[in-house]
């Protein structure tokens, strides 16, 4: 009975009450300290240039299989027309950063947990701290910041490639009208659009850098911790990034159209 | 200089240490001994701060280090350096970049003062040359020796030393046990060291503290120590398994 409720609700709050305090920890950290730019370049290498197949394949495949079901739909009511906007709209604001956050979710989110997992279960973290070194300093807000700023440059990418594939599937493929295409796509994207899909990477960013740190600082035992910590890092980020959509989609859907 | 007050813990239901006290006085040098799983490192981690004790005090120059929080306690670990049992060696940075790591987090010292000091003091581990190596590439003493020159390179008022000679041959361990001495000689630096290899104990220790059933169970010179009639201490000292082997 203590164990269930234990299993269901402490531990869950004690993950969050402590990811707050690492994201306290960074903010903190990153208004005092100077950052080490050598590792914030390498871990935006890491997170951007790394990811780039990935976020390349997801956001072609995606725009495509999106202009496609979009246009079979519109076709039987006359409006192939609005497909390349119906593509646009939903690539800029949803598909874009949330897809392109799950895929880096699996591939980084997963690789800081296990870096920074390996490094506690083999005492280098303590290591880092006899040095005079926060682990928050030297290893979190590095790839925080690169999160933050890599994911929102790689949403704009996946939704760019997207568009386009999009584009060329239903002109190409489809025989939909490019011009008229081209203009309604224009007409029905506004550009809260974009800043709201853009907004929502940046936040994803930090879901993925802030879940994946926590999950290594605070890595179990052994091989068997380090396995479990990536594994927990991609499905709680994974879960995050789903469920903050939502209510990113509502606020600032809201927000931004009172403006 | 550092002082443990009644220190207790535990993990889980595991009671590691029971109330422990000593206090060691700047530039002494303190060997711990005791059983294998006896708490030694766990001690050697609270004081520095890297384990916080469920009860007690350390005091590091009179100021009680356990209510600290991290950042508080980075200014602290300034004054210590320590050799983790396991080397504890950043694996993704080579020797050279794991041995000057403190002067590079400071950024007040050149590139090429750096790379001196650093190629000086490989030079006194006995690994001159090894800079470029990874931690992988190397034996479990080197590793060792590299984590000594990690701790020691930029000259900590108190060093801790956790089972420094483990693993390592005879000769290295005679000059790894006389680096130390020199270390502690030349600058007054305060020495911890854990060790299981009673030869070193000897020479390195000005006094020994012998850790057993979660208490500090004995603690004298070494004279005192090596002479000692109390079984505990005589079992420990001789290396025997089976007490009853003093009957026969
Ligand atoms: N982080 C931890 N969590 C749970 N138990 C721990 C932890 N660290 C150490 N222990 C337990 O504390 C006990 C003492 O461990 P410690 O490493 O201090 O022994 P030791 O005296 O250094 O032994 P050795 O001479 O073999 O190095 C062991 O039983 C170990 O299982
Ligand atoms: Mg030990």
């Amino acid at each position: 009975m203590k164990s269930w409720s234990n299993h269901l609700l402490a531990e869950p709050l004690e993950g969050l009450g402590r990811i707050t305090l690492l994201a306290r920890e960074s903010i903190a950290s990153l208004l005092t300290f100077k950052v080490a730019w050598r590792d914030l370049l390498y871990q935006i290498y890491f997170v951007g240039v790394k990811s780039q197949s990935v976020v390349l394949v997801t956001g072609a495949f995606t725009g495509m299989v999106l202009g496609a079901q979009t246009y079979f739909q519109f076709h039987k009511v006359k409006m192939d027309t609005a497909t390349l906007a119906v593509v646009s709209v939903s690539m800029c604001s949803e598909l874009g950063p949330v897809l392109t956050g799950l895929m880096v979710a699996g591939r980084v989110g997963a690789a800081i947990a296990a870096e920074l997992g390996t490094m506690r279960v083999t005492e280098q973290i303590d290591a880092l701290r006899t040095l005079a070194t926060h682990p928050v300093d030297y290893l979190v807000v590095p790839r925080l910041m690169a999160l933050h700023i890599t994911l929102p440059l790689l949403t704009a990418e996946a939704i760019a490639v997207g568009i386009g594939a999009g584009y060329l599937v239903g002109v190409y493929l489809l025989g939909i009208d490019p011009t008229y295409s081209w203009y309604n796509m224009l007409r029905y994207t506004a550009t809260t659009d974009v800043v709201v899909g853009i907004t929502k990477a940046f936040i994803f960013g930090g879901i993925v850098a802030l879940i994946g740190c926590y999950k290594g600082l605070y890595c179990g035992e052994g091989a068997q911790g380090v396995g479990r910590a990536t594994t927990e890092a991609v499905v709680y980020s994974s879960i995050a990034i789903l469920i903050s959509n939502f209510f990113l989609t509502m606020t600032l859907g809201k927000l931004l159209h009172t403006l | 200089m550092i002082e443990v007050r009644d220190l207790k813990k535990s993990f889980g239901s595991l009671t590691i240490l029971d109330g422990i006290s000593f206090r060691i006085e700047k530039g002494e040098s303190v060997v711990i001994i005791g059983r294998s799983g006896g708490g030694k490192s766990v001690l050697l981690k609270h004081l520095i701060g890297l384990l916080k004790p469920d009860s007690g005090q350390v005091l590091i120059e009179g100021q009680d280090i356990v209510p600290m929080n991290e950042r508080q306690l980075l200014k602290v670990r300034h004054r210590f350096g320590m050799l983790f049992q396991s080397a504890a060696l950043f694996d993704s940075m080579t020797v050279a970049k794991n041995v000057g790591f403190a002067f590079r987090r400071d950024r007040s010292m050149p590139e090429t003062e750096i790379a001196g000091k650093v190629a000086r003091i490989l030079e006194m581990v006995d690994l001159p040359g090894t800079e470029m190596k990874n931690p992988a590439e190397l034996s479990g003493g080197m590793r060792k020796r590299v984590g000594l020159a990690r701790a020691i390179i930029y000259q900590p008022e108190i060093v801790l030393y956790d089972e420094p000679t483990t693993g390592l041959d005879p000769i290295v361990s005679d000059s790894i046990d006389k680096l130390i001495l020199r270390v502690r000689d030349r600058l007054d630096v305060t020495t911890v060291v854990v060790t299981h290899d009673m030869r070193s104990a000897r020479r390195l220790g000005q006094r020994i503290l012998m850790l057993h059933e979660r208490k500090i169970y004995a603690a004298g010179t070494p004279d005192e120590i090596f002479q000692s009639k109390d079984p505990v201490v005589r079992q420990f000292i001789d290396g025997v398994s089976d007490p009853k082997e003093y009957l026969s």
